[in-house]
């Protein structure tokens, strides 16, 4: 059984049983990754295309890895490097790569809904691999991959927070619709300069509290605070920003025993999160990143690898 | 060039006239306005059912023309406008280069003139290349055509200068056509802030980045005593500024686009880039305020804001994407849907919107009926229901958020001194 759409642009679009099935698919991708040798033939003949109009590493080799491991074709194209600084469009740069065959473009854009444009423009199949301040549905699969390896499959009832500069993140907003359509409770906190309107319509509870987001919950997750947004005069600085929102070993404690700290990365040490608990037992940061391979391969396998497409 | 519009019901807000008559029409002029009018050997048109209007204006178009060809010409710009059932337009100055001097405004007139379609009334800035700091020659402009002036797609920024503008119009009794937008709050903004903005992760600008500066022109205008209007208003709170206006007995008069009055910042849920627009489709309660406030006489007029962009322009990310709506095809029609249709709007003070209000505005005397004055007349089919179909229009810009929707209430004809431009949405003689 593969996923039956053309494109994966959101979790918000995604059902429950969606999720499960990429998750489920995904368990057993971490096993391929556990052997010695990796290297699976399922893709075999298929082209994969990343596209990004954004630095990353994590997000881009992690995709990257997920096809080589599967055999496909991958083929990186950025955007310094490429013919959009020539003024190429995206819906031209998508419609260029699908004529030479590509079977999958994987998208990181800095404006929201590029993935949905590339999406109609082409008769590729389009994974968003993170839009604007919109979503990153990739990212929000592989923090619950993670989290179901130390949590169980069930996250009815759960609490989740959410801790940092909300407005601006897309994996807070991945996060908040995948948790909540599996059963979690999600908590988002930022100071007020960095919360958007209407996250509580999206199904999350506000605080602008650290303590009161922390306390009793199973699963943290920090987000990456940026030095441009003091610039924007959204935090005086981030001497300040950490004293009020950035997680420590002390504040932790509030959180439940062994409750998980998570981070999309890169981290800032010392900002958002304090050095021990990055390397402390309760973080999930670099299982993270083995997850965010298995995801990665299992959204590939289910949108190409099955036969009949 | 002789013929009779029979069996309309003839309705002018100036006259408070709303009967059925006929209309004789000789030599560009009314000739007559009474009932069953017989004069034999006379080309007929039978508008039984239909509503016979003074002749419809849009005081808020944007042309292009010069300068941005590719997205509409005064010659497309003035088809799009018949077609609508406009008789005549205010274009707005933000051409290349701007409508600063004198010499662009020549050059609009003379081509509107040679297009021969609808009358085109030429708006110059209120600053020089609408930097918004010196005022433009503003009295050179004036004894070339203009009817008002504007920084349309910019605010002026600076209060002292926008006090100045509003004193020296005075001189020569035009408004100053105000686009309220506080800049800071809207820099990178994209859409309405609220919901959806969050929803869809673009940055919002709050209604409020609308209201500061329409608050701060109405309190400029009580100063200066000068002539305000505000173009396009969005927001309850702007409505209730203008209120507030009113009952101080201060001089401002207002627009508002069918868009505002009808669609909300959900539209924008599959980043369709033909709903960016600014100021940018709000939510429900501020769409319900503009729409009352339209319906009450609080903002007297309707313009389309008509912003043709090429699809090029348009087939990006929604971040990049410009602003505007092409609207002179389908103004008429949207309002009439929506504030007579389904708004309880009296088809009377719906053509006000369209004539009085904006002859008002603009100091023009047009917009109303008298026989022996030069025959403009827009034609309504109250019960005409049809598809917007954008491949149709000719407007260059086929940027429009209603494209496949059904709206009752279309122009069916549409005249211009004495001649018949357009019938049946089709421009005569094309």
């Amino acid at each position: 059984m593969g996923l039956k759409r053309k494109d994966l642009l959101t979790m918000e679009q995604l059902s429950r049983e969606e999720i499960d099935l990429i998750l489920h698919t995904a368990k057993e991708m971490r096993n391929v990754l556990k052997r010695d040798i990796k290297k699976v033939p399922t893709l075999r003949g298929k082209t994969v295309v990343t596209l990004f109009y954004e630095p990353s590493t994590r997000t881009r080799t992690s995709f990257e890895l997920a096809g080589k491991y599967m055999s496909a074709d991958m083929v990186n194209i950025s955007a310094t490097t490429s013919s959009v600084v020539k003024g190429e469009t995206l819906k031209d740069t998508g419609q260029t790569l699908q004529m030479m065959g590509t079977d999958i473009i994987i998208i990181r854009h800095g404006m929201a809904g590029a993935p949905q444009l590339l999406a109609q423009s082409v008769k590729a199949k389009v994974i968003n691999g993170g839009d604007g301040f919109h979503e990153h549905p990739t990212q929000a699969l592989l923090d619950m991959l993670s989290m179901r390896e130390k949590l169980g499959e069930d996250f009815t009832g759960l609490k989740v927070a959410i801790i940092g500069d909300v407005l601006h993140s897309r994996v807070a907003r991945s996060n908040v619709h995948g948790l909540k359509k599996m059963g979690a409770e999600v908590w988002v906190c930022a100071p007020p300069t960095l919360m958007p309107p209407g996250m509580e319509e999206l199904g999350a509870k506000v605080t602008y509290d650290i303590e009161e987001a922390l306390r009793g919950a199973q699963a943290v997750m920090m987000l990456r605070v940026q030095l441009e947004r003091q610039k924007a005069g959204l935090f005086p600085t981030l001497r300040e920003y950490s004293q009020y929102f950035g997680l420590n070993s002390n504040r932790l404690k509030l959180a439940d025993p062994g409750a998980l700290v998570l981070h999309p990365g890169p981290i800032n040490r010392g900002i958002e999160i304090s050095a021990d608990v990055a390397d402390g037992l309760q973080s999930m940061i670099n299982e993270q990143v083995t997850c965010g391979v298995a995801v990665r391969m299992a959204l590939l396998y289910l949108m190409l690898g099955q036969k009949g497409e | 060039m002789e013929y009779i519009l029979k069996g309309a019901l003839v309705i002018d807000p100036k006259a408070g006239l709303e009967k059925q008559l006929d209309i004789h029409i000789k030599n560009g002029h009314i000739k007559a306005l009474q009932e069953n009018i017989d004069e034999k050997d006379i080309k007929i048109y039978d508008l039984q059912g239909k509503i016979a209007a003074p002749g419809f204006i849009d005081m808020h178009v944007h042309l292009r023309e010069p300068g941005g060809e590719a997205n509409e010409t005064i010659l497309t710009g003035c088809q799009a406008a018949v077609a609508g059932g406009f008789t005549a337009v205010a274009a707005m100055p933000n051409t290349k280069p701007c409508t600063d001097n004198e010499a662009v405004v020549e050059l609009i007139k003379a081509r509107a003139q040679k297009a021969g379609l609808a009358v085109v009334y030429p708006i110059g800035t209120i600053t020089k290349k609408q930097q918004g700091e010196e005022i433009s020659e503003i009295g050179s402009m004036f004894k070339t055509g203009i009817v008002a002036i504007s920084d349309d797609g910019k605010p002026v920024i600076n209060s002292d200068v926008m006090r100045h503008a509003l004193e020296y119009a005075k001189l020569f009794d035009i408004p100053v056509i105000s686009h309220c937008e506080d800049p800071y709050l809207t820099a990178g903004g994209d859409m309405h802030e609220g919901y959806w903005s969050t929803f869809l992760g673009m940055k919002g600008i709050p209604a409020q980045a609308e209201e500061i500066m329409v608050a701060r022109d109405i309190h400029l205008a009580a100063l200066t005593g000068g002539r305000l209007h505000l173009a396009h208003v969005s927001t309850k709170g702007s409505i209730e500024l203008l209120r507030f206006a009113r009952a101080q007995g201060i001089k401002v008069t207002a627009e508002a686009t069918p868009h505002h009055m009808l669609l909300t910042d959900e539209e924008v849920k599959d980043y369709d880039t033909s709903t960016k627009v600014n100021p940018p489709l709000r939510s429900q309660e501020h769409v319900e305020a503009v729409q009352q406030a339209v319906k009450e006489g609080i903002v007297q007029c309707i313009a389309s804001d008509h912003a043709p962009w090429c699809r090029e322009e348009k087939e990006q990310e929604y971040t990049k994407a410009p602003n505007g709506i092409s609207g002179l095809e389908t103004a008429v029609a949207v309002s009439w849907d929506t504030l007579v249709v389904n708004g309880g709007l009296s088809p009377m003070g719906f053509i006000a919107r369209f004539t009085t209000g904006p002859a008002e505005a603009l100091n023009l005397q047009r917009g109303f009926l008298a026989v022996g004055d030069e025959a403009n007349l827009t034609v309504i089919d109250p019960d005409l229901k049809k598809q917007v179909d954008v491949d149709k229009f000719y407007s260059k810009g086929k940027n429009s958020p209603y494209k496949g929707r059904f709206f009752q209430g279309w122009p069916v004809m549409t005249i211009v001194r004495g001649k018949v431009v357009m019938q049946d949405g089709r421009i005569k003689g094309e």
